[in-house]
């Protein structure tokens, strides 16, 4: 059974179909790629699934359960996590901080008890702390550990919003662009941690990505998206081969 | 610039940072303890007054600061635990039950008008609890039958567990019993920071999708906030009833919703010190500016004669002045004096870049 399932899915805005009756299927320890031109409603589908956005038609659903009607704070406890095109880091907090605030899911405490610091909630910050040593180390941030985002460098800025999806142990993470704005070298990091998590955790990812080098080094199916619409399906050469992906980037560029 | 070796998880989920901090803290609450001693009765009145005005503070910081919802209306949740707990007492419930209450029904009413404030944000939210602090007088004057309207209330003396304490009898019990509702509710703000609760506050002050996306309940979240937020701003309200020992609807006009935003303002948005140098500041600096009244007449040429408004022009001009310069508020300056010191002479200028404000207006993902 696939792990994620979006059938007929779609959205407009004033009249603009954002997205347009996309259907796919994650399957369980896949990189699933969605690339397309700009517009074309990728960042929308990844609001649709954290139900951000409320679909005008179509289904979700996340291993067997729908979430089409999900409130978007109840997506996180099922095992998604995701990170912004544009990083929505907790900006006056430290690194540590963030990657504790991802772990808000798997909470168990009441207010009560964390207002009075009973020992439950002193082993859950011990357990939630250990999580976020061992992401830290995953991604080797320890020297960026209790600094604050606000001064850190992008690049690392996009490894904590990663970093900050992992610590809620996810089994499915969406990535929205993870190497726009990183330097080659970066983005050849990024590809090795995205393989780490596929292999070594057994994350399943779905990713949108404009930098074709690292859609094809780790992307396992790749669907092509233009003005809302699904336009190929396939391996990565497969897609970018396709005549009608080809005048989709064309006609972008034409136009600009 | 101290720095710490980290050895376990346990060191930091700590109450306090270090053993300096936790002996600069033991020596504070042992000077707090002792002020009875070494201050006048007149002074240990303004203290009181401040203490007072600190527990206010921390009530909206939780909410403002930490929250990042701004409420013009705080002064309501004052006036809430202020009648509550003259209608608790007169109706002869004991003051070791009718401080909470009073302070939880100020909470309970804040959740209540959280529903509404749920969908709103930044300015709209401002305007709205500014609404709710105008309408207070009026509320107040509607609810005669238990408010005593415009005549007013008197608070009853407290009798705690047999002991007397009155305001003006015994100034002392009175100030120490104030010292320990703030001390507690310190401790408890503490501990909410530094566990799941505090941070989904702080998460959906930086950043609500975000915080959405990592599973927080942001409206069951806000409501908590606010719950939280007004139940220490009534505990404040039942202790200043005691201050007061006589008061009317004058004592909670806009005026004092207001001045709460501005001493958590200027004291430092985001900080439990920030509370704390607010009202400090806020709640002294009118004897500060009367001491000094002299002088700066002399210095504007007035003479003898007073100038007139010139105590609510100072003051409007120092709160201006620290929205412009120091949006961090005294805390943040503080700190940054701190760094400045630990690193000297290493210090650069450009290491605190300018940061942004933490009250957002309108924000998109
Ligand atoms: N909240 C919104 N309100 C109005 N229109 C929107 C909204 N969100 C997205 N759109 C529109 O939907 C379309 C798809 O946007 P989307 O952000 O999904 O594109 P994208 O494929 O992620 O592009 P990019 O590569 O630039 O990130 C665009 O035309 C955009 O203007
Ligand atoms: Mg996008």
């Amino acid at each position: 059974m696939s792990l994620l399932s979006v059938r007929d899915l779609s959205i407009s805005f004033g009249g603009v179909k954002a997205v347009d009756n996309v259907s796919f299927d994650v399957e369980p320890g896949e990189v699933f790629t969605i690339v397309g031109p700009n517009g074309a409603g990728k960042s929308t589908i990844f609001n649709l699934i954290s139900r951000i956005y409320d679909p005008s038609s179509g289904s979700i659903s996340f291993d067997g359960q729908d979430i089409t009607r999900s409130r978007a704070d109840e997506i996180a406890p099922l095992g998604i996590a995701r990170t912004f095109q544009n990083i929505e880091l907790f900006e006056h907090s430290t690194v540590m901080h963030n990657l504790l605030v991802g772990q808000h899911s798997r909470r168990t405490t009441s207010w009560l008890s964390d207002a009075l610091f009973l020992p439950a909630t002193r082993r859950e910050e011990h357990n939630m702390r250990e999580k976020a040593e061992q992401v830290i180390d995953f991604l080797d941030l320890q020297p960026y550990r209790d600094k604050l985002i606000a001064g850190l460098p992008y690049g690392v800025r996009k490894v904590v919003e990663i970093a900050r999806g992992l610590a809620s142990d996810p089994r499915l993470l969406l990535l929205d662009e993870p190497a726009s704005g990183l330097s080659v070298e970066e983005t050849q990091d990024m590809a090795f941690w995205i393989e780490d998590m596929q292999k070594d955790l057994g994350i399943t990812i779905l990713m949108v990505e404009h930098d074709m080098s690292l859609v094809n080094q780790v992307s396992d199916r790749v669907l092509a998206l233009a003005d809302g619409r699904s336009l190929a399906f396939g391996t990565a050469e497969e897609v970018q081969s396709h005549p009608d992906v080809i005048a989709a980037y064309l006609g972008v560029e034409e136009d600009a | 610039m101290r720095i710490h070796f980290k050895t376990g998880y346990g060191q930091d989920i700590r109450l306090f940072e270090d053993s300096r901090e936790a002996v600069q803290n033991a020596l504070l609450i042992l000077a707090a303890v002792s002020a009875p001693w070494w201050l006048d009765e007149y002074m240990l009145g303004e203290v009181t007054y401040v203490l007072i005005w600190i527990l206010a503070g921390l009530g909206l910081m939780i909410l403002a600061g930490h929250t990042g919802q701004p409420s013009l209306g705080h002064g309501a949740f004052l006036a809430c635990g202020a009648y509550m707990e003259v209608i608790l007492l007169e109706a002869g419930v004991p003051f070791v039950l009718s401080l909470p209450l009073a302070g939880l029904f100020a909470g309970v009413v804040g959740a209540v008008v959280a529903i509404p404030a749920l969908r709103m944000s930044g300015i709209y939210l401002a305007i709205a609890t500014l609404a709710f602090g105008i309408m207070t007088e009026d509320i107040i004057i509607l609810l005669t039958p238990w408010t005593g309207g415009i005549e007013g209330v008197f608070t009853p003396t407290i009798s705690l567990l047999g002991i007397e304490i009155d305001r003006y009898g015994d100034p002392d019990r009175f100030y120490w019993l104030c010292l320990f509702v703030v001390i507690l509710i310190t401790v408890g703000y503490k501990n909410i920071l530094r566990s799941p609760t505090g941070r989904a506050f702080t998460a959906i002050r930086d950043s609500e999708v975000s915080a959405r996306a990592m599973g927080v309940n942001v409206a069951r979240m806000k409501t908590l906030a606010f719950g939280l937020s007004c139940f220490v701003t009534g505990l404040a309200g039942a202790l200043l009833a005691h201050y007061l020992t006589a008061f009317n609807y004058e004592a909670f006009l806009i005026l004092i919703s207001i001045q709460l935003l501005l001493m958590v303002t200027v004291g430092g948005l985001g900080s439990i010190h920030g509370a704390y140098y607010g009202a400090i500041v806020i709640g002294l600096l009118p004897v500060v500016i009367a001491t000094l009244r002299q002088e700066i007449s002399d210095f504007l040429g007035a003479g003898n004669s007073s100038v007139p408004g010139m105590e609510t022009a100072i003051f409007a001009v120092i709160i201006v002045a620290f929205i412009i310069y120091e949006p961090l508020g005294i805390y943040g300056r503080w700190t940054k004096i701190r760094i400045w010191l630990e690193l000297f002479p290493l210090a650069r200028k450009d290491m605190f870049r300018r940061q942004k404000s933490y009250l957002k207006t309108e924000r998109m993902k």
